[in-house]
């Protein structure tokens, strides 16, 4: 039970700085995903909070200490790797004994805890055998239960799923979430997923080339999206984003459209997106749109069309589409599902 | 595996004839030679040679020569194999955590291996004869009672590592690359497990390297028994009083030396055989204890 506190916390590797001050507070028993693509810094953040990388500015406290000096072995934590880095040598059981054996825990104990994880992941028939007989779900669940026997302050994820196949990763993800919940242990979990992130964060933290441009519930990103960088990343298919000075050519705005002053770019969710068949409504935002294909995804369709200048939009149609590639439409949306960027691509309202 | 069809008919024979005719040439000609010439007796002046049977073959093997040989074969391999490794093991584990130009430093720790088995016998000698040798002087100056030439526990140390000195260069490369191929995240999660420094080494990391350890293994006993020829003979020449005449030594000695070419072949029938029992007891016992990937 600890709360984790970053406090501009800085990496350098050379002359490069690969993570730019970062500030955070991970509150007790809370669930937070770093989320970015890949090269942002979010494995090289869980990793100088795991110890694994030194920390080249700021301040890392995991509980009421500061980490900053501390063996991986001292922070109280446990790290769930990408590939599990289970030991192959090693049975099951003397996997998950490994580490409690290395802090003298008494015997019994370590029966009694192993005994817990392995009913709680439902790998007790397993505990005998060797990792490199069990399957890539298997050994996640170890992966896992190696974390969880250790009760430490705050535990680790990187990437732990992406070596799953996607219907196993749901499932996991499921899983994770549940146990997260019941042992209400605080959780770092970094991913490159969107929709992992989404799904399992308490919150979410966006990092963008070594920086954090928004921290929020999952919904909030979404609703909200603080930056250009967080509409594209966080939705999928992501945000259309409109540059603001081909309004006329291509789209245009109804004259009463409240836009802010300063706005580069508009940026609409392909979800909020539709088709106006007969009678225009209370769309403020209308486009005339030429359509290059459709993707049918079962539910729904997404419908990736160009506009009258050559920039591409994508929307959303329920059920089945019918449409035809070259067929022209019109399409709209309202005022509140709008979202207003400046030039540096940070939101306005 | 995937036929293929050639369709000339002696094509592959042509392709395969190259290596056949190698090993036929040179490894079941002389083998079969020996075996032939251990059914032999020479008479003194080499005139003429008569059929024996099996009869060098019990010669030798109640020959309390022979036995003693074969006592000095196993304490020299055994000691050679562990000493080679052991030290190998060390300096790999040390290159591994150079930062600084770690190319450097293992070429410089991969030379031994290109200097001939004589000249790093000769190289040991002139460092440790006691009528000579510059570092033999330093040890008799602290009072110590070196002497190779008449006591033959310091003869067989000096032996095993000018042999072992010449083969840690070949095993840093297998133990250098072994260390390599252990995936960084399992020493770090060993790290967040709280396994340090010996402890880790020797819960992780020794048992990951055991591919590379039985490998070694297996290749310095087949080179104790059988590369250390030039060592030997350079150094000691398998004294004093045949405290370092090891089984390899002892077909040389008997053969060429002494020109007994019956017995010399029955001791080389005899090493063949017990190379081939000693490799696949390795590979029968050894190996399944051992963890691939």
């Amino acid at each position: 039970m600890a709360q984790i506190v970053l406090n501009d916390v800085r990496k350098m590797y050379g002359n490069v700085e690969a993570i730019k001050g970062v500030s955070l507070e991970i509150g007790d028993g809370e669930l937070v995903v770093l989320v970015g693509p890949s090269g942002c810094g979010k494995s090289t953040l869980l990793r100088m909070i795991a110890g694994l990388e030194s920390i080249s500015g700021g301040e890392i406290s995991i509980g009421d200490r500061v980490v900053n000096e501390l063996d991986p072995s001292e922070r109280d934590i446990a790290m769930v790797f990408q590939n599990y880095a289970l030991y192959p040598h090693m049975t099951v059981r003397q996997n998950l004994a490994y580490g409690l054996k290395n802090r003298k825990t008494p015997k019994d104990e370590i029966d009694r805890r192993i005994k817990q994880a392995a009913k709680a992941l439902e790998i007790e028939q397993y505990l005998e055998r060797k990792p490199r007989q069990l399957s890539g779900g298997q050994r996640q669940r170890v992966a896992m239960g190696r974390a969880i026997v250790r009760e430490p302050a705050a535990y680790l994820f990187d990437e732990p799923l992406s070596n799953l196949d996607a219907k196993l990763r749901v499932q996991m993800r499921v899983e994770i979430k549940r146990l997260q919940r019941s042992l209400a242990t605080t959780s770092v979990y970094v991913t490159h997923d969107q929709m992992e992130a989404m799904t399992l964060a308490d919150r979410l933290v966006v990092l963008n080339a070594g920086r954090i441009d928004q921290v929020g519930t999952p919904i909030e990103l979404y609703v909200r999206p603080a930056t250009t960088f967080v509409a594209t990343f966080i939705g999928s298919p992501s945000m259309n984003l409109l540059q603001i000075a081909k309004a006329t050519d291509s789209w245009s705005m109804k004259a009463d459209a409240s836009v802010p002053s300063g706005t580069a770019t508009l940026g609409i969710r392909p979800e909020d997106l539709h088709m106006i068949t007969d009678v225009p409504g209370d769309e403020i935002f209308t486009a005339s749109v030429k359509v290059v294909a459709v993707e049918l995804v079962g539910a729904e369709s997404y419908v990736h069309g160009s506009l009258a200048d050559g920039s591409s939009i994508v929307f959303r149609v329920a059920g089945r589409s019918r449409m035809e590639m070259d067929d022209m439409v019109q399409i709209g949306a309202r005022a509140s599902d709008l979202h207003f960027f400046d030039a540096n691509g940070v939101r306005l309202d | 595996m995937h036929t293929v069809h050639f369709p000339n008919k002696i094509l592959p024979y042509l392709l395969l004839a190259p290596q056949i005719i190698l090993t036929l040439v040179f490894f079941f000609w002389p083998a079969s030679q020996a075996i032939y010439q251990s059914m032999f007796r020479e008479d003194p002046f080499g005139l003429k040679s008569t059929f024996v049977g099996f009869a060098n073959f019990s010669d030798v093997l109640s020959d309390p020569n022979y036995l003693h040989s074969f006592q000095v074969t196993i304490v020299f391999s055994v000691l050679t194999a562990l000493v080679s490794m052991a030290v190998a093991l060390l300096l790999a584990t040390a290159a591994d955590k150079v930062v600084r130009g770690p190319t450097f430093y293992r070429t410089l720790l991969i030379w031994p291996y290109a200097v001939a088995p004589a000249v790093a016998g000769m190289l040991w000698l002139f460092m440790f004869n006691p009528a000579m040798g510059t570092l033999a002087h330093l040890l008799r100056s602290t009072g110590f009672d070196w002497d190779p030439l008449l006591k033959g526990d310091q003869a067989m140390a000096l032996i095993v590592v000018a042999a072992a000195w010449k083969q840690i260069s070949y095993n840093f490369l297998f133990f250098v690359a072994g260390l390599q191929a252990i995936p960084k995240s399992l020493i770090e999660a060993a790290a967040i497990d709280g396994a340090r420094g010996s402890r880790r080494f020797w819960t992780i990391i020794f048992p990951l390297l055991a591919p590379t350890t039985f490998f070694l293994l297996v290749v310095n006993t087949v080179y104790a028994f059988f590369d250390t020829f030039g060592i030997i003979h350079s150094v000691t020449g398998g004294g004093p009083a045949k405290a370092t005449e090891t089984l390899v030594y002892k077909v040389y000695n008997d053969g060429f030396v002494n020109l007994n070419l019956g017995s010399s072949a029955a001791q080389s029938v005899i090493l063949m055989i017990i190379v081939i029992g000693l490799t696949a007891f390795q590979f029968r016992f050894v190996e399944k204890r051992v963890h691939y990937g």
